[in-house]
């Protein structure tokens, strides 16, 4: 199972899925011969694509949109919010290449505030799975939701055998009582090894897979808030308007005061790379995750 | 055929005893906050004949699926269709009274809470494209409802207007209308003066449409037009309707301080008195500029 099959199989299900796409094909190539003329690519026009599928969404389709993260949503962003977000339709954006995953692009191609602008609007959802099979356990529910949906794609695979997935719902791989990592997408593989790290130095750590940014999994944060003595949000996101931001918001509305550290690209674009060296770079493999986060622990908390 | 003769045309005797009440509503809407005036009063005769002589639509039968399609992509026009849907039935004279009250959706711009709206509306250059969809989806069920999208043609600045009929010509979209009310303004200038948009006709046509120009005041123009539709077949039909901002009250035609309009109690009696030709009004409330 990979992407297209998934797709294959959903719309020959399911008559109201249309597929399209601002000539981004990356996960789509097989698609055109098997959809006809239910594959719908409008060219390179961000903007026609989103208004015309809250136009076939008004008409009963599902339309599910693909572009690169930053077109999909910033090229076309007011068409997001006001054609639809204003009519809540149950339009699914489907993001090729958002966070680090875009790697030498360089700013023009990196969303790193997709998250922040996303859950602004009401009624949307955001959801940024950690690798392909998280996301084909993913995919299925969000589209068959009635809301408007944005989800980080990722196709890159890990060993990891997720549980099923329910929207609103994290994934708690494992509790613990030194550090709880929260994190989501590409880099939970990171964080995944992190966290062997940190045990071999003899912490206790969580781990969380988000998930689902919007609705967030409130119970999960405030869970391990209590539990672990320090919280560390992971994302390759900009620290305002993502997770941090969100587990802020949470942490408040239940009036709840934790030490959380956010691991986020602060106020700058990223250094672009391959992702290895992005990801070294920026500090964001295992061994940099697992140092930054040592580092205080054993300096603060310890 | 020009405006004169349509007008005493008796075949359309209707439609213009139709418009001039439209029109009325228009200006009793025009105080106690406003509404855009100017560009309402332009679209006024369209909005009758579309309704009463094209749109396959009923008051009834606004969910049915094989109806028409009317998408005011120039949503600042919307006290026209309010008018236009009291006198033909479709809502009640007396739901104009709540205009900008929180207890009612009847607002600066159309939403899907007025029956007969399709589709929210104020952002300049979003429903072609939204229109784009519906025609795309009636094409793949294979129907034969036909799309009119109105745009304003101060709305042509935005480059979102012509990707989408850029994207409407390459799928062939024959059942797409796109109806230009050129009224010749834009919100504060007349728009051959800040950014000029003729030759019109050729611009359309380069972009994969079929065109008609008309005079968007003369109904016989109109139903010539409409009755051609879809002008070539594989091509997005496009009608510039010329038109007067204004139009019907000499006093506020072709102003570009005349646009959103905030007239005193006075005021509105006397262009309504206009309106029915009598003496020009009076104006000294104050005029705005909203955008």
């Amino acid at each position: 199972m990979n992407y297209q099959e998934l797709i294959r199989q959903t719309t020959l299900n399911d008559e109201r899925i249309v597929v399209m796409t601002a000539e981004n094909r990356a996960v789509l190539r097989e698609l055109p011969p098997v959809l006809g003329p239910r594959f719908i690519d409008v060219g390179i026009a961000e903007q026609t694509m989103i208004g015309a599928a809250a136009g076939l969404a008004l008409r009963g389709r599902i339309p599910i949109c693909h572009a690169l993260a930053p077109f999909l949503i910033y090229r076309a962003y007011e068409f997001v919010r006001t054609d639809v977000g204003i009519a809540h339709l149950p339009v699914k954006l489907s993001s090729w290449i958002a966070g680090f995953l875009s790697e030498a692009n360089g700013p023009t191609h990196q969303a790193i505030e997709d998250v922040a602008l996303m859950r602004a609007i009401p009624g949307m959802t955001v959801f940024c799975p950690a690798d392909e099979a998280d996301m084909l356990a993913m995919l299925p529910a969000i589209w068959a939701s009635p809301d408007p949906a944005y989800v980080r794609l990722i196709v890159r695979k890990t060993d990891y055998v997720h549980a099923p997935f329910e929207i609103g719902k994290a994934e708690v791989v494992s509790e613990g009582t030194d550090v709880a990592l929260l994190v989501y997408g590409l880099l939970f593989e990171e964080a995944r090894q992190a966290a062997r790290l940190l045990e071999k130095e003899g912490l206790s750590v969580g781990l969380i897979n988000m998930r689902s940014l919007k609705p967030v999994d409130e119970q999960a944060i405030v869970r391990a808030a209590k539990s672990a003595r320090r919280l560390v949000t992971i994302e390759d996101h900009l620290l305002t308007g993502g997770l941090y931001s969100i587990v802020a918001e949470t942490l408040l509305k239940h009036r709840l005061t934790a030490d959380v550290q956010p691991l986020a690209l602060q106020e700058r674009w990223f250094r672009p790379a391959l992702l290895p060296d992005v990801l070294a770079f920026e500090g964001f493999t295992a061994e940099h995750i697992a140092r930054r986060i040592l580092a205080p622990v054993k300096n603060e908390i310890l | 055929m020009n405006t004169a003769s349509s007008s005493t045309d008796s075949r359309y005797s209707e439609l213009t005893d139709i418009a001039l009440r439209v029109r009325e509503h228009i200006l009793r809407l025009s105080t106690d906050g406003g509404c855009f005036t100017g560009a309402s009063l332009s679209c006024a005769d369209l909005f009758v004949f579309l309704y009463k002589r094209f749109l396959r639509v009923r008051p009834d039968g606004w969910q049915d699926p094989e109806r028409d399609y009317l998408l005011l992509s120039k949503g600042h026009d919307v006290p026209a269709l309010y008018g236009t849907l009291v006198e033909l039935g479709w809502m009640p004279a007396e739901r104009l009274k709540n205009h900008l009250k929180t207890d009612d959706f009847v607002y600066w711009h159309p939403n899907r809470n007025v029956p007969g709206v399709e589709f929210h509306s104020g952002s300049l250059g979003h429903l072609p494209a939204v229109g784009l969809g519906i025609a795309l989806d009636i094409r793949l069920r294979g129907a034969s409802n036909r799309v009119v999208v109105v745009t304003g043609d101060g709305e042509l600045d935005e480059g979102s207007v012509w990707e989408a009929i850029l994207v409407a010509s390459a799928y062939r979209l024959d059942n797409l209308i796109f109806v230009v009310d050129r009224n010749h303004f834009q919100a504060n200038a007349p728009t051959e003066e800040l950014i000029p948009l003729e030759p019109l006709v050729p611009k359309f046509e380069a972009f994969g449409c079929s065109v008609a120009r008309i005079d968007g005041h003369d109904f016989g123009q109109m139903e010539a037009a409409f009755s051609r539709l879809p002008f070539e077949a594989g091509k997005p039909s496009v009608i510039i309707a010329d038109t007067v901002r204004g139009k019907g009250v000499p006093s506020i035609e072709a102003r570009a301080d005349r646009w959103f309009c905030n007239f005193t109690a006075e005021e509105v009696e006397a262009l309504l008195s206009e309106l029915h030709g009598r003496a020009r009004a009076d104006l000294t409330s104050e005029t705005l500029t909203v955008r």
